[in-house]
């Protein structure tokens, strides 16, 4: 059962920048997060009118996977294996502020859908037509050696071609996402090191 | 290729009772959890909670921490726990009431985690499973799959989830809530009510220790819309053709299925259509939000529980609040409770963010 998998393409996004397979792809000197995600996602000509009724934390998983793969093949199989610290809890924030005060009391569906962490791979998988395996997790750290577990079982189990893994972290403006494509080909072997590696960009 | 994967012990805590056996006892006489109370502004609504909040264990921890170590000491008192235990925790919201104190890490999910892990006494660091209503079920799923990469040979798998304004508010906003207790693939159903409850499950790679086998499973995204599901019922299919083709049986084999039955009316026609797809529409379905409510993040793993004890009482619980077929495929509801031959069942659940997971046990 010994097979060898390899990361294919990999990015990071944080302090209003993009690092795609290591090299700076996109910087912005926007000083919200609203305004340089909106930037980042111009920069590479992306119309999706969706985009802009997301939360912070579904726009921050969509423009990360946009520039993950660009320049990617097509592959409907590719399954989104995600993470994060704080789950959905900043737009959890929000929808708490709408029903706190009796004399303010207005609910609104289009923030309460978003109170879920694994709404940004729904997100992902409509964009990109991923009818594929799925599955977020929350940790206070990215846990290196349990997502390679599970994405290298769902490669060698045959329930996925391809998976894409990674941190997906936003609170207020404080954001950070590392996102990784797991294959039978590419430029980086997919091992525990290798994985902690691309988090020290 | 992969070794198989067994289900040794299960548990639940719901308003039906603090352990499976008064679970099973309150189903197989009918008895259901929900009732109309007010929370907070919400005024007479019709949820599944516990009434009188039972004795606290612990009263320097959150009520949910509560029933949660509640449902998981029964499995842990026995074992020895090693850093080869893994504990996987299944939550949508976990303390989400804990945002009215101010402190957002208090909200936090690893916080909730780590503080049972140590009460409980893993070593090894806890895994997060948060992925909306099929967390519970999909949180099995991640625990079998580790066990066979080798990252452990045992897992605790514990979720929970509790009535909180926060979640009845969002739907309430969504126009989802049923108006009265909900009524599963009825034709005048109308939306969900809410639950509250917490499920554990052992899973172990010693056959000697199983009750059931996990024979296969899935979790296959509709790619389609986040609050809606699927027409087509794409993802359950794929989910449920994922399972069977792992599991090695066909759907004639399958005795019953636990299905997620929410009681709304797009939620059920999709999954009638996903199991006419399968041609699962006659084999016996039932769902048990009528007796818990939708209890989310626990959902999926309470109603595996009470599949396990089906299988092993050899008894068929009614769908209750059905009378009369509202999908436009058939399905051959259960209405009694029926004593009958059981081995094999397929358990699957749906929910926002268009996820699915579907699993298949053995009897053993």
């Amino acid at each position: 059962m010994k097979e060898t998998f390899y990361i294919s393409s990999y990015i990071t996004v944080a302090t209003g920048q993009v690092f795609v397979n290591g090299q700076l792809g996109y910087s912005s000197t926007a000083d919200s997060f609203a305004t340089f995600v909106k930037e980042a996602v111009k920069n590479i000509q992306v119309d999706y009118p969706k985009f802009y009724k997301m939360d912070s934390l579904s726009k921050l998983a969509f423009a990360a996977a946009e520039y993950l793969l660009k320049d990617m093949p097509v592959e409907e199989d590719t399954a989104i294996i995600l993470a994060n610290r704080s789950g959905s809890l900043d737009t959890d924030y929000r929808h708490w502020g709408t029903i706190r005060e009796e004399a303010n009391y207005y609910p609104s569906p289009a923030i309460f859908v978003y109170t879920l962490a694994n709404i940004c791979t729904g997100e992902l998988c409509i964009r990109h037509q991923f009818l594929a395996e799925n599955a977020f997790f929350v940790a206070d750290n990215y846990d290196s050696k349990s997502q390679h577990a599970y994405a290298e079982y769902l490669l060698l189990s045959g329930k996925a071609k391809r998976v894409l893994c990674g941190w997906v972290e936003l609170f207020g403006e404080e954001y950070k996402a590392v996102l990784y494509l797991v294959e039978q080909t590419g430029v980086l072997p997919h091992t525990i090191e290798q994985i902690d590696q691309l988090f020290l960009i | 290729m992969f070794k198989p994967i067994y289900i040794s012990e299960v548990n639940c805590v719901s308003p039906l009772g603090m352990d499976l056996e008064s679970n099973w006892a309150a189903l197989t006489k009918g008895e259901s959890a929900i009732e109309g109370i007010d929370i907070g502004m919400l005024k007479e609504i019709d949820v599944a909670r516990f009434a009188d909040r039972p004795a606290l264990l612990d009263d320097s921890l959150s009520f949910l921490e509560n029933i949660m170590l509640h449902a998981a000491l029964p499995l842990v008192s026995d074992k020895v726990i090693t850093a080869r235990t893994g504990f996987i925790l299944s939550t949508t919201k976990g303390n989400i009431e804990k945002l009215a104190s101010g402190s957002v890490e208090e909200a936090e999910l690893g916080r909730l985690a780590g503080v049972l892990a140590q009460r409980l006494g893993f070593v090894s660091k806890p895994i997060v499973v948060s992925h909306a209503c099929v967390s519970g079920l999909l949180a099995v799923s991640v625990g079998k799959r580790l066990i066979q990469m080798g990252q452990y040979d045992e897992v605790l798998v514990l979720a929970g989830d509790q009535v909180s304004e926060f979640v009845l508010s969002g739907f309430q906003s969504f126009q989802a809530m049923s108006s009265g207790p909900c009524r599963p693939f009825d034709a005048a159903r109308s939306g969900v009510t809410l639950g509250e409850a917490t499920a554990a499950a052992w899973l172990t790679d010693r056959k000697s220790e199983g009750i059931v086998q996990i024979m296969g499973e899935g979790a296959v995204n509709d790619a389609n819309h986040i609050s809606g599901p699927s027409r087509t019922g794409e993802g359950l299919v794929r989910s449920m053709q994922s399972a069977f083709q792992e599991a090695g049986i066909s759907t004639g084999d399958i005795d019953f299925v636990s299905a997620h039955g929410t009681a709304t009316l797009y939620n059920d026609e999709m999954e009638a259509i996903a199991f006419d797809r399968m041609g699962l529409s006659g084999t016996p379905t039932h769902s048990l939000k009528g007796y818990y409510g939708h209890t989310l993040g626990a959902s999926g793993l309470l109603e595996l529980a009470i599949a396990v004890k089906s299988l092993r009482e050899n008894m068929l619980i009614p769908t209750k609040g059905f009378a009369t077929l509202g999908t436009s495929k058939y399905l051959n509801i259960i209405q009694d409770l029926v004593p009958m031959d059981l081995n094999y069942c397929l358990k699957t659940a749906s929910g926002f963010g268009g996820s699915n997971t579907a699993m298949i046990l053995k009897k053993i």
